[in-house]
């Protein structure tokens, strides 16, 4: 078993690409540089599928299949190996993480190719790959903190990658602050597994977490403190609330990060590292509820926010953020596979819609406004068509992949409370709703720009293949779980089902209802679809109808839709609360007294009493021999006098 | 041992006539002619004289060093006083060239005006 055997081929890969085009493509030429980048992130792409034939072929007690390649850190009891790790989550994570980025490196070696940091970007696109694998290939949690920072990373550099836009550095360093906030949770989630478990292999940790009794909801114990610093971590990286401030701010960067690290990848590692954590999880039901509200809170917020967004990467940033906490209310509501399932049909129908704007983007010149746009439908018609379906999955139509997994998480979500069932469910019709709008909006009506300015046209081929693989992926992605409406196997739960095995209660009783009132399932199957169909007849009125009338409605109900365009000021909220206060205090108290009274006053200190001192010992040194022997003399007899006193 | 070296140290040393000459006879003429060098060599003006006291001081020390190893009877002492016979001929040798060398740069032979050390 080759790459199985030699699992760290897949991460080094990537790194070795990056290293290459950071190292030495100063030198190269555009097409040198494109060729190492592609080839790296193919050949990682067809070692990940290798790995996943030979894991097919495993018997199920060689999985999770954990190879150890070396001790990173042994100190006392302490001990973590550099060791990977491949069971049936890592697999899926695995194929959409090397699939969605190759085919994201492939567009964006046409849509970077005029970009004087071509090179630059590539080396950090391979870099960020590297560390998503090491992320998610790893098996223990400080190792995947290694690729958990490492994305972050990546993230700073490409949000801020036209660094000489003051707004693009500004929306890097949010990121990375605001992460911090959530990494530091994760760390000292991670230190308390540690001190509870003595391990960090997930192979120690989670059965024994899972053998741990139950906490009730009343009672906070360790597993529910860890189950909470690791969600901190996780709503950090995966832009919940009240830490998703930094998402809608990284749309900053280029498209292609949008899709890869900001839609596809990065963002959804919060939900990976929960669902890898779930045995945790599952013990502690009130870390449980909070992930399920949080969730299902940040799914309803954001989308009301995209709502009245403008800028088409803006509307999608907010739906990652919505979509995202979907995925959190499935983890809420113990349906994991659910929640990795929407992770990866995301995956593709939202990576399309980055890439999907990205070419409309293009085509535009550079306008990302929605308002200047218009009527580009017969324009660029490959890109229409694909971001259609994009739309259509990520609506919830009923056959694309969107359905399936969104579907499945309400349905969870029914069983455990209405409340967020409803919630969802209103959520799925803002959804469906932004999305039409935005399409409308873009590809529809009147044409808004100036035909003499920009010079609207489709995009090279580089950018349309991936666009139409990842349509067909984005329509057919959910295509595994589709017999479960007839009542036969959802073949994607099939194959998760051994790594969340400790869930299998939860699971069991789930499909057991869900078996039991068919009829009852079927009528609420409907309700999402309905809800969406509503979403999509109300942007119609409102967009192709009668175009007018949103200008009304907004004048009409000025203050709330002040409220949404604002983003309902929470970025204000936070200048006011946390960035002043903070600043404030750096400057007045950290730098005018700290900085600059303690620790400059103590370097100052030192050098001034020693150069006081020096000054007034200076004499001393006359120059005059008799006065130095008078010294030596009198030094002498204090010296001798001294231990002839001792010895008395 | 320690009980003997004491004993003779108090009792001094036999000279060959049969006489007993107390150790610290010898030691206290050590410590005058010290004394004596230590006060030339700092009142004192004319390198000459400050030389020459150093190399009474040296001998003051010899002295002493003679005494303690007949007094008790261990060569070690002796072998010191070579050592510094020697590092004072060494040392008169260098140092008398100097001497010569400034008082033919600046033609005074003042330790005070020989000062530029400091500067």
């Amino acid at each position: 078993m080759p790459v199985l055997t030699y699992l760290w081929i897949i991460p080094l890969l990537p790194l070795a690409g990056a290293a290459a085009n950071g190292i030495f493509g100063q030198r190269w030429s555009k097409s040198v540089v494109t060729s190492v980048a592609l080839s790296s992130t193919t050949l990682a792409f067809l070692a990940a599928l290798e790995v996943v034939r030979e894991f097919l072929a495993l018997s199920p007690d060689q999985i999770p299949w954990t190879k150890s390649y070396f001790t990173w850190i042994s100190a006392g009891g302490f001990r973590a190996d550099f060791a990977l790790q491949v069971d049936q989550l890592t697999v899926i994570m695995l194929l959409v993480v090397t699939g969605v980025g190759w085919l994201i490196h492939i567009y964006s070696s046409g849509y970077m190719h005029d970009d004087p940091g071509y090179r630059r970007f590539f080396s950090y696109l391979n870099l960020f790959m590297f560390f998503m694998l090491v992320l998610v290939l790893a098996a223990n949690y400080l190792l995947m903190f290694v690729g958990w920072e490492g994305v972050g990373l990546c993230s700073y550099l490409l949000i801020g990658f036209f660094f000489l836009k003051q707004s693009a550095t500004n929306a890097g360093n949010k990121a990375f602050w605001v992460n911090r906030i959530g990494d530091f949770g994760f760390i000292l989630g991670v230190l308390l597994i540690f001190r509870t478990f003595g391990s960090l292999d997930f192979a120690s940790v989670l059965p024994r977490a899972a053998t741990m009794p139950a906490e009730p909801a009343g009672q906070w114990g360790v597993l529910t403190t860890i189950a909470l610093l690791l969600f901190v971590g996780a709503a950090g990286k995966s832009a919940q609330l009240p830490l998703y401030v930094w998402l809608p701010d990284a749309m900053e960067g280029p498209t292609p990060v949008s899709a890869l690290i900001h839609a596809a990848t990065m963002v959804t590692a919060g939900v990976y590292m929960v669902v890898r954590s779930h045995a945790i999880f599952l013990n502690a039901p009130a870390a449980m509820q909070l992930v399920a509200i949080v969730g299902c809170l940040t799914a309803f917020f954001a989308a009301t926010i995209g709502l009245v967004q403008t800028d088409i990467k803006k509307v999608l940033a907010y739906s990652t953020v919505s979509q995202l906490g979907y995925m959190f209310l499935a983890c809420g509501v113990g349906a994991f596979g659910a929640g990795i399932f929407h992770l990866m049909t995301h995956a593709f129908f939202k990576g399309l819609l980055f890439l999907a704007a990205g070419s409309v983007i293009h085509a535009m010149g550079g306008e990302q406004d929605m308002r200047k746009m218009g009527g580009l439908r017969k324009k660029i018609p490959v890109t229409f068509w694909t971001m259609f379906m994009a739309t259509l999955a990520i609506a919830g139509a009923p056959g694309f992949s969107g359905f399936f997994s969104k579907d499945e998480i309400l349905n969870e979500a029914r069983q455990v409370s209405p409340v967020l069932w409803a919630l969802g469910l209103l959520t799925a019709g803002l959804t469906s709703f932004y999305m039409f709008r935005l399409l409308f909006l873009t590809f529809f009506g009147k044409q808004r720009y100036d035909e003499h300015k920009v010079h609207v046209h489709e995009s090279p081929k580089s950018m349309l293949v991936p666009l139409v693989v990842l349509a067909i992926l984005a329509v057919g992605g959910g295509w595994m779980a589709a017999p479960q409406l007839w009542g036969g196997v959802n073949y994607f739960q099939h194959f998760l089902a051994p790594v969340l095995s400790s869930a299998s209660d939860t699971a069991a009783t789930a499909t057991e209802s869900t078996l039991g009132g068919s009829e009852i399932v079927q009528a609420l199957l409907g309700a999402p679809v309905i809800a969406g169909l509503l979403g999509f007849l109300l942007a119609w009125w409102l967009y192709i109808r009668s175009p007018t009338t949103p200008e009304n409605i907004s004048a009409s109900l000025s203050a709330p839709y002040k409220l949404l365009s604002g983003k309902y000021f929470i970025d204000e909220l936070y200048a006011a609360m946390i960035v002043r206060p903070l600043v404030w205090i750096s400057e007045n108290i950290l730098w005018h007294v700290v900085d600059e009274g303690v620790i400059d006053g103590a370097v100052n200190g030192v050098a001034h009493v020693s150069r006081e001192s020096g000054d007034r010992l200076r004499h001393a040194t006359s120059g005059n021999v008799r006065s130095y022997a008078a010294w030596i003399v009198l030094g002498a007899l204090v010296f001798t006098s001294v231990l002839l006193w001792m010895v008395d | 041992m320690l009980e003997h070296a004491k004993t003779s140290i108090v009792l001094g040393l036999e000279t060959p006539g049969g006489e007993v000459v107390p150790s610290s006879y010898y030691l206290v003429l050590s410590a005058v002619l010290f004394g004596l060098g230590v006060i030339a060599f700092v009142f004192k003006r004319n390198i000459l004289t400050i030389f020459m006291s150093i190399e009474l001081m040296l001998n003051a020390v010899n002295l002493a060093f003679v005494t303690f190893s007949r007094a008790l009877g261990q060569l070690q002492g002796q072998v010191f006083v070579f050592f510094v016979i020697v590092v004072a001929a060494a040392e008169a040798a260098v140092g008398l060239a100097i001497v010569i060398l400034i008082h033919r740069n600046r033609g005074t032979l003042n330790v005070e005006r020989v000062d530029s050390l400091k500067d």
